[in-house]
């Protein structure tokens, strides 16, 4: 009672002072039915998802968080720049919620676009504790639309997050049920002969590494907007008309593949910063990413948002029609992805002997001559000998990142687009990946490389510093770490205020890691320069190296992780600190908390 | 040594930056469960099984472990009997107390004890053994047993586990004895004691909890142990066909 009497009072008076806006969440068991099982979760003000944020840029926010709970909470604004204090984040921003608590978070809304919510406490995200934000612009926004809807994702398993942990612990294929099975191996002998498929297992086995290990998590549940494929949750157009679609993967492990069959998508945002507008078939969405996608459904029917799993073990299913109760067929899932031998190109220790078929005296017709100051100096033990008039375009999948040493730096004014021309190819996936994304329609498929930035946000300059972090683990102790160390035993990362730092991301595992750094912009190197896309979260592919600067402009403590709930919480996860920088920020904004007595 | 710098520089820093005291004083320190090694716990019985024998003996039998800790260090309780239904008694029923730590990507050691209280004569032992995921996916268990009054055997399990489907599995096992010296109290010969081999058939119903499975199990004594075993009119050879569950929880 006491709380909201003096928010009605500060509701009062805060409009004359500026634009400002007050918001109130109580964070809540909920009961979350997914059309396949029913269970008990965690939501925001009676439901999971939470209800949409809607914030305009220049606003200054105030957002009071009860914790109805018995456990501790917490909130934290994904993507969204604000005071270290406010970023949500227990042990590193502030000491979290008690249960019985209000908190308020007073931020200033600093950006546009889409970004989205979530717990960070425990396994509380994966439980249910997640909702969007979308800020309307101060200026207009570089194209049109008539309609949105916020699409927000999730992976939800019948099983609890503590579960789940425990039971990866244990066993870490206990959800894996695309394993290799005598079945495969009859039909691969088929395909591919005895020898070869014996010579392949022998291989894997001898690696301790399976084929099959794209998803953790399986046998989940693929939510749009809190619906199950059956329940069919359904955006109401009129033809003709544009609809800005803002999709939100705010999955625990799983990321999607998404496509609306007879539609295409025009990319205009990636992780709430505008993208110069790419026209797309289907794009990959990795957990904890935000695209904006624009569509022109032209005819009165029905079309299906349809979002398989990376490892298609599982899907989501959506639906854009004229009115209620109409659909539109679902598609089949395709086959179950496999990796390859290319996507164990990071593991230490790998013996390469074994990767025959990477034969570079096949890359006959090669043309140089668009890749400009690249420096070829550091690729040893190279044997260039046979690449004679070698065209690049004809490289399908092409991936130089797997090159240890070799300085990317150099290579700007590089099109990388031109790679892109055969079937499965992205450089952003290690050359021959199995994971590669195609269209299911043989059309085309969003790739990291196609994003630039609409407009640059920092002026470029020459990273001051470079931090390289290996992305490492262990997949049959289920152990996720950076440089080798899990969180529990490391340092902190710090920075100093005022640097631009260049961050090359090694992944030396087999699995994919959504890398997500607080507080601060990550600005992904697509050799675009000034135009690379500005990001929150950047995925790291198996046998892969990304690059990424940050300014460094946002003083105090910051968690830097990979975004896969259960990676985080076996170690892949660091604090960052930053220091110096200007005291003002913290005089700006100080945390207030209300205890609310009385009512327990 | 370099505890103590590590601790004076930071201080050398903060008396430093005097002025932004204020501010570094708001960075909390993590004290949150995040940053603490993660705790785990688990259950898994992989025979939990009724036996009946080619000389109409009826068994319950059952091979499991319960643990608890962490990546650095484990705790971990493993129980193994076979139970006659007929006689109401063990003919064996052995549990281990191990602390188990890793030592290779692939493989922990083991140190502990174990308690054999069968129908017939106790016996102690000190346990070392490694354990761990061998390449081409073997889970092996190697272990040295040595008694108070000096004995020592060891034991080696093996296991494979095939999959017809995702769901249909077929799990091979071996476990074989060795005595370096001679129990005679207890029918232990030196050399080659024992094997049994295992073939199980087995579906998973729910998750990986509940696995119900038949195959059949061939148990076999060797040597001066398979002597001693006729001696004392007992049988040297059995065949049983098996119906049970593997578990977890």
């Amino acid at each position: 009672m006491k709380t909201t009497l003096l928010s009605g009072a500060l509701a009062l008076l805060l409009p004359v002072i500026s634009l400002a806006g007050e918001y109130d969440l109580t964070v809540d068991r909920v009961e979350i039915d997914t059309g396949d099982f029913v269970k008990e979760g965690i939501g925001y003000n009676g439901a999971s998802p939470g209800p949409v944020l809607r914030f305009k840029e220049g606003e200054d926010v105030t957002i009071n968080v009860t914790n109805n709970l018995d456990e501790m909470t917490s909130i934290h604004w994904h993507g969204l720049i604000l005071p270290f204090n406010q970023d949500g984040v227990p042990g590193i921003s502030f000491a979290g919620i008690q249960p019985g608590e209000t908190f308020t978070y007073k931020f200033p809304i600093t950006q546009a676009g889409t970004y989205w919510f979530h717990s960070h406490s425990g396994f509380q995200e994966p439980d249910g504790a997640y909702g969007a934000i979308v800020i309307e612009p101060e200026g207009r926004e570089p194209f049109r639309y008539n309609r949105e809807y916020v699409v927000q994702l999730t992976d939800k398993h019948p099983h609890s997050g503590d579960r789940i942990m425990r039971n990866l612990k244990m066993m870490p294929d206990y959800y894996n049920r695309e394993q290799q099975t005598v079945g495969e191996f009859f039909s691969d002998v088929s395909e591919n002969g005895l020898m070869n498929t014996v010579k392949d297992r022998m291989a894997w086995g001898g690696m301790r590494m399976m084929k099959a290990d794209v998803e953790d998590l399986q046998g989940f549940t693929g939510l749009i907007n809190g619906k199950g494929p059956d329940q069919n949750w359904t955006g109401i157009f009129k033809p003709g008309e544009r609809i800005r679609l803002r999709f939100i993967n705010s999955s625990a492990m799983t990321y999607f593949d998404i496509r609306i069959p007879g539609l295409e998508m025009t990319v205009v945002q990636a992780d709430g910063n505008n993208v110069q507008p790419v026209s797309v078939d289907e794009f990959r969405i990795g957990v904890a990413e935000t695209y904006d996608v624009i569509v022109r459904p032209r005819d009165d029917k029905a079309y299906t948002i349809f979002a398989e799993s990376m490892g298609r073990s599982g899907y989501a299913r959506a639906t854009l029609a004229p009115e209620e109760g109409m659909e539109g067929s679902v598609p089949e899932l395709r086959e179950s992805a496999r990796l390859t031998m290319a996507d164990m190109g990071g593991m230490h220790g790998m013996d390469h002997g074994s990767m025959e078929g990477m034969d570079h005296s096949q890359m006959a017709g090669m043309d140089h001559s668009a890749m400009k100051d690249m420096d070829h100096s550091n690729m040893e033990d190279m044997d260039h000998s046979n690449m004679e008039g070698m065209d690049h375009s004809q490289m399908a999948g092409m991936d130089h990142s797997a090159m240890k040493g070799m300085d990317h730096s150099n290579m700007e004014g590089m099109d990388h687009s031109n790679m892109a021309a055969g079937g499965a190819s992205d450089p952003f996936y290690a050359p021959g990946s199995g994971l590669v994304p195609t269209a299911a329609n043989g059309g085309k498929f969003l790739s990291y490389a196609d994003l630039k930035a609409q407009s640059p946000l920092y002026e470029d300059r020459e990273p001051t510093r470079d931090i390289e972090l290996r992305l490492t683990g262990n997949m049959e102790r289920y152990t996720w770490s950076i440089n080798g160390v899990k969180y529990e035993d490391a340092d902190p990362i710090r920075l100093q205020y005022g640097e631009r730092v260049r961050f090359k991301f090694v992944n030396e595992t087999m699995m994919t890691h959504p890398m997500h750094l607080h507080g601060m912009w990550s600005m992904l190197d697509v050799g675009a320069g000034q135009w690379n896309p500005v990001k929150h979260t950047i995925s790291v592919q198996p046998g892969t190296t990304v690059f990424m600067e940050t300014e460094v402009d946002e003083p105090g403590q910051w968690a830097f992780h990979c975004h896969l709930s259960y990676h985080a919480a076996a170690g892949m996860f660091r604090k960052v600190i930053v220091e110096g920088g200007p005291e003002s920020t913290k005089a700006a904004v100080s945390a207030q908390t209300t205890g609310v007595g009385g009512d327990a | 040594m370099s505890r103590w710098t590590s601790w004076l520089v930071p201080m050398m820093a903060g008396l430093a930056a005097m002025p932004v005291l204020g501010f570094a004083q708001e960075r909390i320190q993590d004290t949150t469960a995040r940053k603490q090694p993660l705790k785990v716990w688990g259950a898994q019985f992989e025979e939990f099984e009724y036996r009946y024998s080619d000389d109409d003996e009826e068994l319950a039998a059952w091979n499991g472990d319960f643990f608890y800790g962490t990546d650095a260090l484990k705790v971990r309780w493993l129980t193994k009997g076979e139970y006659s239904i007929e006689e109401k008694a063990y003919e064996k029923l052995e549990n281990q107390v191990v602390g188990q730590i890793p030592i290779s990507d692939f493989f922990d050691a083991k140190a502990g004890v174990r308690f054999d209280t069968p129908k017939g004569p106790d016996r102690t032992y000190a346990v070392l053994g490694i354990t761990g995921l061998a390449p081409q996916w073997f889970e092996v268990d190697a272990n040295l047993f040595v008694s108070k009054d000096g004995e020592t055997s060891t034991e080696l399990d093996a296991e494979y586990e095939l999959l017809l489907t995702n769901h249909w599995i077929l799990a091979a096992a071996l476990d074989a004895t060795v005595a370096f010296s001679e129990d005679r109290e207890i029918g232990v010969g030196k050399g080659l004691v024992s094997t049994e081999t295992g073939l199980r058939l087995s579906y998973d119903v729910i998750d990986r909890s509940f696995s119900p499975y038949i195959g059949v199990v061939h148990e076999r004594k060797y040597g001066d142990s398979a002597d001693f075993a006729r001696a004392e009119g007992g049988s040297t050879e059995d065949w049983f066909a098996v119906i049970g569950a593997r578990l977890s929880f």
